[in-house]
């Protein structure tokens, strides 16, 4: 400043000008940073080193760059406005035309003349497949978190967790294909084993045949499941701060009481937003589910004897023979998947971003 | 004092005192497996209740209540707490790698039956129920050319996305950005299909297609793909800027660096090996998808070069359809396209990790 005694003598007028961009503190994040800036934009005369700003012409620029980002930024929010109204203006049409109530009828022929379909069964089929689902896959895939973050040698833990995320990227119609393929003979001589010793169980009764069934379906999805929540909550139990630990067992708790007073507690939210992803993951699970489950329309807590569905698994087998009311009832039937998808999801977010640490490992 | 010191004084111990606590013998854990599976084998057989996998299930539980007992009894309660949870833990691990590793095993022996060049040569047109021939080449075509397309929309608007929420957004609009590119992850595939279908399909591509009917393209896949690759490329590059220093930033502005260019010059390269890794691990994603393509690409037997007009297949639906295919030769085709599918998506993910790895940012 002092070699540019212009501008150092202009700098008096602007004098206190010039320290207010400097309240913010130095290692301020770019929000903070940008302010200067467009504070000095209305071009009075020279501030300090207002010399040196561009001018407006310049500033042109930086405007349209600025409404690009925010043109980018508005093109989610019309994305998903725009995925609701179209589904909602297809859906509409078929709903009216529909003969039966949409939401209690068993049953799925939007084709005929008098087009009868309901979702009670599809949305029960996707809560029910999902539910058990994470029931299955979640203690097994904290335990292997756990395994894989504090038992494990650190080596063994790093390589396995590669994998394991690995994993998360099969598409889910290889699962889907192994589920139909090679997981459908041992699913069925365990049902028919279940049938025989605890048949007196409603969810384990009926006569067969046994296979393609619900018990199936969450199967495979567990197993697609277990990676993703394994890998999102390894993460998590990563970064319980080293002091908290080393602080449990310096005064005498064995592993598991470390475990359980230090790195659970810290990582419950992120524990808590992994299970509700992958919830979001199974509930909207299509091929997996359709190529396991056996695809009947009634509402049954049997669990082992062919049949189950799900919305998602509903669209992909019945959409080939599907017509206009077809199309439009799977639509609609597609909204209330969204519907339901969404609530888990803004219930998830809602939780992750109440403890807002843990937003960059559980996304 | 003197009183109660000699009143106290011990009496000779039955043992020398020691300060270790007692802890189990090695042997005895292998022990308790081993007599654990002895019972069980002996009530399984007994009971005529079943064969070899039942005996593990049960000598398992027998093992965890069995070790809990000795561990209760020698070292306390503590200690057998822990010794159960960590064989608990262990044995989630051992539960999972099962059937992944099935998954991986059937995968490749069965894949590598048609693995030849054929199979990637040609493709499904003309192939009737009795050929053993027919490949996968007009899937892999349709992959390509529908991530690439989904890419090239994706990247661009992705990118601006993050940089408005990051470096311009500020206030209640940037905050709903956000929370909704979080909600949009969890839209599942098939609802983002279904948009795609009554959005492009039904209501715009008769005003481009020469019969002016509504027709499956594979643009119109590439758009679904698009919507469910925006968040993950919002994302992943939001959180790369985040980690950009901000004395970088400070110090181009310092420099009278206009923010654009600040953006464009400093801080977009600085974050730029972050953000090709996510880009990346959403293209991965990409290819994976089926029910998208399923319901507005059609699917096809035929080459088709031209993703705005017919239909065209991809990778996952090609599995799919072949793992639906009564043709004995079918399973094999399903097989190996699915075997090639997950060499693409792995080789994406094991690049977009390994170049993660390389070039990571301050955590």
């Amino acid at each position: 400043m002092g070699e540019t005694p212009h501008r150092s003598a202009d700098a008096g007028t602007g004098g206190t000008r010039v320290t207010e961009g400097h309240q913010w503190p130095a290692g301020a994040s770019a929000r903070m940073a940008e302010a200067p800036v467009s504070v000095r934009t209305p071009g009075g005369p020279g501030l300090g080193g207002g010399g040196a700003l561009p001018t407006a012409r310049r500033f042109g620029a930086e405007r349209a760059f600025r409404g690009l980002t925010l043109a980018a930024g508005g093109f989610v929010l019309v994305v998903i406005a725009a995925i609701a109204i179209f589904l909602i203006a297809k859906a509409v049409p078929a709903l009216q035309a529909n003969t039966e109530n949409f939401w209690t009828f068993e049953g799925w022929f939007p084709n005929d003349a008098e087009p009868k379909f309901g979702i009670g069964a599809l949305a029960f089929g996707t809560v029910l497949t999902a539910t058990l689902a994470l029931l299955v896959a979640v203690p097994i895939a904290l335990g292997i978190a756990l395994y894989l973050s504090h038992y494990a040698p650190r080596r063994v833990g790093t390589s396995l967790g590669f994998l394991i995320d690995l994993l998360a990227a099969v598409p889910s119609v290889v699962f889907g294909l192994w589920g139909r393929e090679i997981f459908l003979n041992p699913v069925r001589d365990f049902s028919a084993w279940l049938n025989t010793y605890f048949g007196w169980i409603p969810i384990f009764g009926g006569d067969g045949p046994f296979g393609r069934s619900i018990l199936l379906g969450s199967l495979v999805l567990a197993i697609m499941v277990l990676p993703i929540v394994t890998s999102l909550s390894r993460e998590v139990f990563l970064q319980t701060p080293t002091a908290n630990e080393e602080a449990a067992l310096a005064l005498g708790a064995t592993r598991w009481e470390m475990i359980r007073t230090a790195v659970l507690p810290y990582g419950r939210p992120g524990i808590i937003a992994a299970v509700m992803l992958g919830l979001g993951r199974a509930l909207g699970e299509t091929i997996a589910l359709a190529m396991t489950l056996g695809i009947t329309f009634n509402i049954s807590f049997n669990l082992i004897e062919n049949g189950g569905n799900s919305i998602a698994a509903n669209i992909a087998n019945t959409f080939g023979e599907a017509n206009e009311t077809g199309r439009g009832a799977l639509i609609a039937s597609g909204l209330v998947l969204f519907a339901i998808t969404l609530i888990v999801n803004i219930t998830a977010r809602a939780i992750i971003y109440r403890r807002r640490e843990f937003t960059e490992s559980a996304a | 004092m003197t009183t109660t010191l000699t009143s106290h004084r011990p009496r000779p111990p039955a043992q020398p005192p020691t300060l270790r606590a007692r802890r189990l013998p090695k042997w005895l854990p292998p022990a308790v497996a081993l007599g654990a599976l002895l019972v069980a084998a002996a009530i399984v057989y007994g009971a005529g209740i079943g064969g070899p996998v039942l005996v593990v299930v049960v000598g398992a539980l027998l093992y965890l209540v069995g070790l809990f007992a000795a561990a209760n009894a020698v070292e306390g309660r503590r200690s057998a707490r822990n010794r159960t949870w960590s064989a608990l833990i262990h044995s989630a691990f051992v539960l999972a790698v099962l059937p992944l590793a099935s998954v991986v095993w059937t995968l490749v022996t069965k894949g590598l039956e048609r693995f030849d060049a054929n199979f990637f040569l040609t493709s499904m047109n003309n192939i009737g129920a009795r050929d053993p021939e027919g490949g996968a080449y007009h899937a892999i075509v349709g992959t390509l050319i529908q991530v690439g397309i989904a890419a090239l929309i994706t990247i661009p608007i992705g990118i601006l996305c993050a940089i408005y929420i990051v470096e311009y957004g500020r206030g209640r609009f940037a905050f709903a950005i956000r929370f909704f590119v979080d909600v949009m992850t969890g839209i599942p595939s098939i609802v983002s299909g279904l948009f795609v279908l009554a959005f492009w399909v039904l209501v715009v591509s008769p005003y481009f297609s020469s019969t002016g009917r509504p027709g499956f393209s594979g643009f119109a896949a590439a758009l679904a793909l698009s919507v469910l690759m925006l968040p993950t490329v919002v994302r992943s590059t939001e959180e790369m800027l985040r980690l950009v220093p901000a004395p970088l930033r400070e110090g181009a502005y310092a420099l009278g660096v206009p923010k654009w260019k600040t953006i464009l010059r400093v801080v977009l390269p600085t974050a730029l090996p972050g953000i090709v890794t996510g880009v990346m691990l959403a293209i991965a994603r990409a290819a994976g998808e089926t029910a998208p393509v399923l319901l507005v690409a059609g699917g096809g037997a035929a080459i088709n070069f031209n993703p705005f007009e017919n239909n065209q297949s991809s990778l996952a639906l090609f599995v799919y359809q072949q793992a639906g295919d009564a043709s004995r030769y079918a399973p094999a085709r399903a097989w190996t396209a699915a075997l090639t599918l997950v060499a693409l998506v792995l080789i994406l993910t094991v690049a977009a990790k390994l170049l993660a790895r390389r070039n990571r940012l301050g955590r």
